[in-house]
C-alpha cells in the first residue's frame, strides 16, 4: 500500500503517476479462516478493520456478494450525526462522531468529512419543546454543539429557506447540531478496504454466501459461491438481508422488516446549501445536502411496504419532490440526474443491534434503519470489540436481541413496534 | 406503481392503500405466556419472496385485505378479503 501524502501526491505527479499500488488485494478464499465477517458493506470493513488494528486478531476474511460499495453503502445520503436522546443511543452515536473526527488520519485516506451542521427545522411550540429537552440531554451528556435556534438565527444561516408566513407548516426555528455534516461514502468504504487490508484482512468480493453449516450451537462452516470456507467466528453484518442470512442459519424469527429507502441526486449546481436540512412535518420527511461535486443529494421516507426490491416506487419520488417544494422552492427548475433505493432493516423500535446470537460463535451487526451510514465507525469498533472479548461493551449491552423480552424498546420516535414507522 | 385487485372496489393504485404487517400473525389469548405475546409482537419471519401480508384499503372501502406477494418481484398472486364472508355478507345486506 502506498501511502498517501503531500509528498507523495507531488512525486508520483514527478514520475508520471505509475508508482501507484493497488488500494486492496483481491485474494482467493482460503479455506479456513478464524473470523468471517459476511457483508463487506462499511460496517463490516470498519469491524475487520478494528478487529485486525485494535484488537490484533489475525486470518480475518470479509466476504462480499458484490463489489465494495455497491450497496447500501453507495445508497444512502451521507448524513452524520449524534443527536439521538435515548441512553445508549446518546453514547454510542458520540462515540461514532468523535471517530469520524479522525477518520481521515487515522484512514490515511480523505473521507471528506465536513461538519457543515445539521439543521431540523421545527414548526411548532410543541416541536420546540421536545427539540429542546433532547438537545439539553445532548449537551449535558457531551455533546456541547447542540443548539436550538430561533428564526433570525436560522434565516442568517440559511436564507432561502421557505419562510412564508402562510405556509402549510410555517418554519418557527431550528434544532442544530454543528460538529453534524457529510461525508464521502464511497472514500469511507475504499478507505476502510484499504485499511483492513494493510492489517493483513482478506476482502473477497463476489462471493455470495449461500449457506450455513451448523454444528449443534455453533457456526462450522460458511457455504459460498466460492467453496466452503470453515471459520472459528462468523459476524453477519448484512442490514437489509439478515433475515435471509439468520434463515440459512434456521434461528427463527427477528425483530426486522426489510424495507427500502429511496434517495436522490439532482444536476450539479454551484454552492446553494452549506448544512444539511431535514424537514419532517405532518407526514411529509424530507432531508437535503449539497455534495462537493454540487448535487443536492436528498431523500425522503420508506416506500411503505415491505420489500428486498432495490427500487423506489414514483409515490414516494412525488411525496418527496412536494416535501422540496415546500421547504427549498428554489429547487423548483433543477432536475434530477438519478434516484435509487436501498434495503433497510427496520427493527421494532428503530434502534440496531450489535449482540451475541443463539449460537456460540455468531455475531450479529443488524437494524441500522435509516441510521446505518452515521454509525459505520463505532459498529464496526464496538462489534469488533463483540468478537475479540465475546462480551458486549458496556455501551451497547441494551444492543441485543433480548431487550423486547426484558419490556426494553430503545425508541427514540416512540412509534412503537411497526417497523415501517422508525424513519 | 403496485397495482391490488380490491375485491370490493377494482384494481386500485398500492398509494390508495395502507400497508399493515405480516399476515401470517396469530396473536395468542389474552392469558398466554409472556413468551407467545412477545413472538407475536416482535419477531418477523421477513421473508424474501412470496409472502402473505395485511393491507388496509384506507382511501377506498377502507376494508382489510390478505395479500399474497412477491417482496422481491412486487408480483401480486392472489387478493381476498382479511374478514372470510364479508363479501357475502355485504351482498345480503343490500
Amino acid at each position: 500500500m502506498t501511502k498517501f501524502s503531500a509528498w507523495n501526491v507531488f512525486w508520483q505527479g514527478m514520475t508520471g503517476q505509475k508508482g501507484w499500488t493497488r488500494q486492496w488485494r483481491d485474494p482467493e478464499p482460503q479455506t479456513h479462516y478464524n473470523v468471517i465477517i459476511v457483508g463487506g458493506g462499511l460496517h463490516g470493513l470498519a469491524t475487520a478493520y478494528y478487529l485486525a488494528k485494535n484488537h490484533g486478531q489475525k486470518k480475518i476474511a470479509v466476504l462480499e456478494k458484490g463489489w465494495i460499495g455497491g450497496g447500501n453503502a453507495g445508497r444512502n445520503t451521507t448524513i452524520v450525526r449524534s443527536n439521538y436522546a435515548q441512553p445508549g443511543n446518546r453514547e454510542f452515536y458520540e462515540h461514532s462522531l468523535k471517530l469520524w473526527e479522525n477518520l481521515s488520519h487515522e484512514l490515511n485516506y480523505n473521507v471528506m468529512f465536513s461538519q457543515r451542521s445539521h439543521i431540523s427545522l421545527l414548526h411548532n411550540p410543541g416541536a420546540i419543546d421536545a427539540a429542546s429537552r433532547n438537545y439539553n440531554t445532548m449537551r449535558r451528556t457531551g455533546a456541547p454543539d447542540a443548539e436550538i435556534w430561533n428564526l433570525d438565527q436560522l434565516k442568517q444561516a440559511v436564507p432561502h429557506l421557505n419562510y412564508a408566513p402562510d405556509a402549510r407548516f410555517p418554519i418557527m426555528g431550528a434544532a442544530v447540531q454543528k460538529r453534524a455534516g457529510t461525508a464521502r461514502h464511497d472514500a469511507v468504504a475504499w478507505g476502510y478496504a484499504r485499511g483492513a487490508d494493510n492489517h493483513g484482512v482478506d476482502i473477497i468480493q463476489n462471493c455470495a454466501v449461500t449457506g450455513i453449516v451448523r454444528d449443534g450451537g455453533r457456526i462450522s462452516a460458511v457455504e459460498t459461491s466460492r467453496g466452503r470456507i470453515t471459520a472459528g467466528k462468523v459476524a453477519f453484518s448484512v442490514a437489509g438481508s439478515t433475515s435471509r442470512l439468520w434463515d440459512m442459519a434456521d434461528l427463527g424469527g427477528l425483530p426486522i422488516e426489510s424495507h427500502k429507502l429511496q434517495a436522490f441526486v439532482s444536476e450539479p449546481l454551484k454552492p446553494l446549501l452549506d448544512q444539511v436540512v431535514v424537514f419532517g412535518m405532518g407526514g411529509a420527511h424530507f432531508y437535503i445536502s449539497q455534495s462537493d461535486k454540487g448535487g443536492m443529494v436528498f431523500g425522503g421516507d420508506l416506500d411503505w411496504y415491505k420489500s428486498y426490491a432495490q427500487r423506489g416506487n414514483l409515490p414516494i419520488v412525488q411525496d418527496v419532490a412536494e416535501a422540496a417544494m415546500s421547504v427549498l422552492p428554489c429547487l423548483g427548475r433543477v432536475k434530477l440526474l438519478r434516484h435509487w433505493a436501498g434495503v433497510v432493516d427496520m427493527s421494532m423500535d428503530g434502534t440496531h443491534f450489535i449482540c451475541k446470537t443463539p449460537l456460540d460463535n455468531l455475531y450479529l451487526n443488524a437494524g441500522w434503519n435509516y441510521g446505518g451510514f452515521k454509525a459505520s465507525p463505532a459498529a464496526g469498533w464496538y462489534l469488533a470489540d463483540l468478537i475479540a472479548n465475546d462480551r458486549p461493551h458496556e455501551v451497547i449491552r441494551n444492543f441485543d436481541l433480548k431487550r423486547f423480552e426484558r419490556g426494553l424498546q430503545i425508541d427514540e420516535r416512540g412509534a412503537g413496534p411497526d417497523p415501517k414507522l422508525h424513519g | 406503481m403496485i397495482r391490488i385487485l380490491c375485491p370490493f372496489c377494482g384494481t386500485r393504485d398500492h398509494s390508495e392503500f395502507s400497508y399493515g404487517g405480516d399476515g401470517t400473525i396469530t396473536y395468542p389469548a389474552l392469558d398466554a405466556p409472556m413468551q407467545d405475546w412477545h413472538d407475536a409482537v416482535f419477531l418477523r419471519d421477513n421473508i424474501c419472496g412470496m409472502q402473505l401480508e395485511t393491507w388496509q384499503h384506507v382511501n377506498g372501502c377502507r376494508m382489510w385485505l390478505v395479500i399474497e406477494r412477491d417482496t422481491m418481484t412486487h408480483e401480486i398472486k392472489s387478493v381476498r378479503p382479511a374478514q372470510a364472508g364479508m363479501a357475502a355478507a355485504l351482498e345480503a345486506d343490500q
